[in-house]
């Protein structure tokens, strides 16, 4: 059974496509055939964070418009099995993506491919490349920073899904939608100068997949342009694998919660 | 949370402005989402016609649908100000 997945937020700049690139990347690492499509036609940008911006040859508006078929199309990763990316294309037409071409690529990687997983890594905003982006899901990662224009676009991001995908519009409800807050700081959020992962929520009411900390980690990893869950040395790639276990069902407990490294009374005291 | 925070000085809490902001907008345009679409222009139209006859403020009129077991209930609420007599 294939599972779509949308990763969104509505507001641009805040880490969908890091965070679709690590996902895909963390459910290809457990051995899950997974696809990762940048829906954002126009301004291509998931190949340069998966490092395969030099190996594009056809697109998602080629497979679309029937240039391509998806094997010539899909891009698969060098580094990972099982992990293969199509790129958006760069085209200016604003509607080179069609609800019918949409279904018929996301049907051959499902039906030709054999892919367990689709990760559609949405654009910006909530026109159409977003709307297409969402629609097929059953599954959704909305990604917030704790800043306030972005919790209210996650919000209104979070009504569009829950009336605007194919699973609702017949009838089905809302699809499962889960929080990622990413570029946390748990020391601005103890002086008081951000949003805790408590309130950000308390305002949006989703079960929280993770919390991945601000980091160096993630610039670093897009410019070499390899994911950031494979620096699993770093906070942000640590983060990202426990976001992916969370993802698949385990339970574990969040981490990069609290202020760096704690003595013993930070430990006594810091809670989590 | 670590009750070091609880001692800190209270002044500089912009964290807590912008989650009593972001609790307040939020719920207004939860309360418009998935209503119809004219429901704006509407307001605006009923709220032309009042005028006509008593002054009000836009922010005294609020339009509101609510579903309730199939039925649809549009409720209109236009409060009219106190020297006014009804």
């Amino acid at each position: 059974m294939t599972k779509i997945v949308v990763v969104t937020s509505g507001k641009g700049g805040v880490g969908k496509t890091t965070t679709s690139a690590a996902l895909a990347t963390g459910l290809a690492l457990r051995g899950f055939r997974t696809a990762v499509i940048d829906f954002d036609v126009g301004l291509r940008n998931l190949d340069l964070i998966m490092g395969c911006e030099r190996r594009v040859v056809y697109d998602l508006v080629n497979v679309i418009n029937g240039d391509a078929n998806i094997r010539q199309a899909l891009i698969k990763d060098k580094r990972v099995d099982n992990l293969f990316i199509l790129p958006a294309s760069q085209t200016r037409d604003k509607d080179a993506l069609t609800q019918e071409g949409v279904e018929k690529v996301l049907n051959a990687l499902r039906d030709d491919m054999a892919m367990d997983f689709i990760i559609c890594d949405s654009p910006a905003g909530i026109e159409k490349g977003a709307l297409m982006a969402a629609y097929f899901a059953d599954e959704a990662v909305v990604v917030t920073n704790p800043e306030v224009s972005s919790v209210r676009d996650s919000d209104r991001m979070l009504g569009i899904l829950a009336s605007k995908t194919r699973i609702a519009e017949q009838g089905g409800g809302d699809i499962p939608a889960r929080l990622l807050l990413t570029r946390y700081s748990p020391e601005r959020v103890l002086r008081g100068e951000m949003l805790s992962v408590e309130d950000v929520q308390e305002i949006l009411a989703v079960e929280l997949l993770g919390v991945i900390p601000e980091s160096q980690a993630v610039l670093n990893a897009s410019n070499a342009g390899s994911p950031v869950i494979l620096d699993t040395d770093s906070d942000a790639g640590q983060a990202y694998l426990d976001a992916v276990a969370r993802f698949l069902g385990e339970d574990l407990p969040h981490r990069f919660l609290t202020t760096g490294k704690k003595g013993l009374l930070g430990r006594l005291f810091g809670g989590q | 949370m670590s009750i070091f925070s609880y001692l800190l000085p209270k002044k500089q809490r912009t964290a807590s402005v912008a989650k009593e902001r972001l609790q307040i907008i939020v719920a207004r345009e939860r309360s418009m989402r998935g209503g119809p679409d004219y429901l704006p222009q509407l307001q605006e139209e009923l709220l032309a016609v009042v005028r006509k006859y008593v002054p009000v403020s836009p922010e005294s009129v609020n339009v509101q649908v609510d579903r309730d077991s199939g039925c649809e209930i549009l409720e209109l609420n236009i409060t009219l100000q106190d020297h006014q007599d009804t």
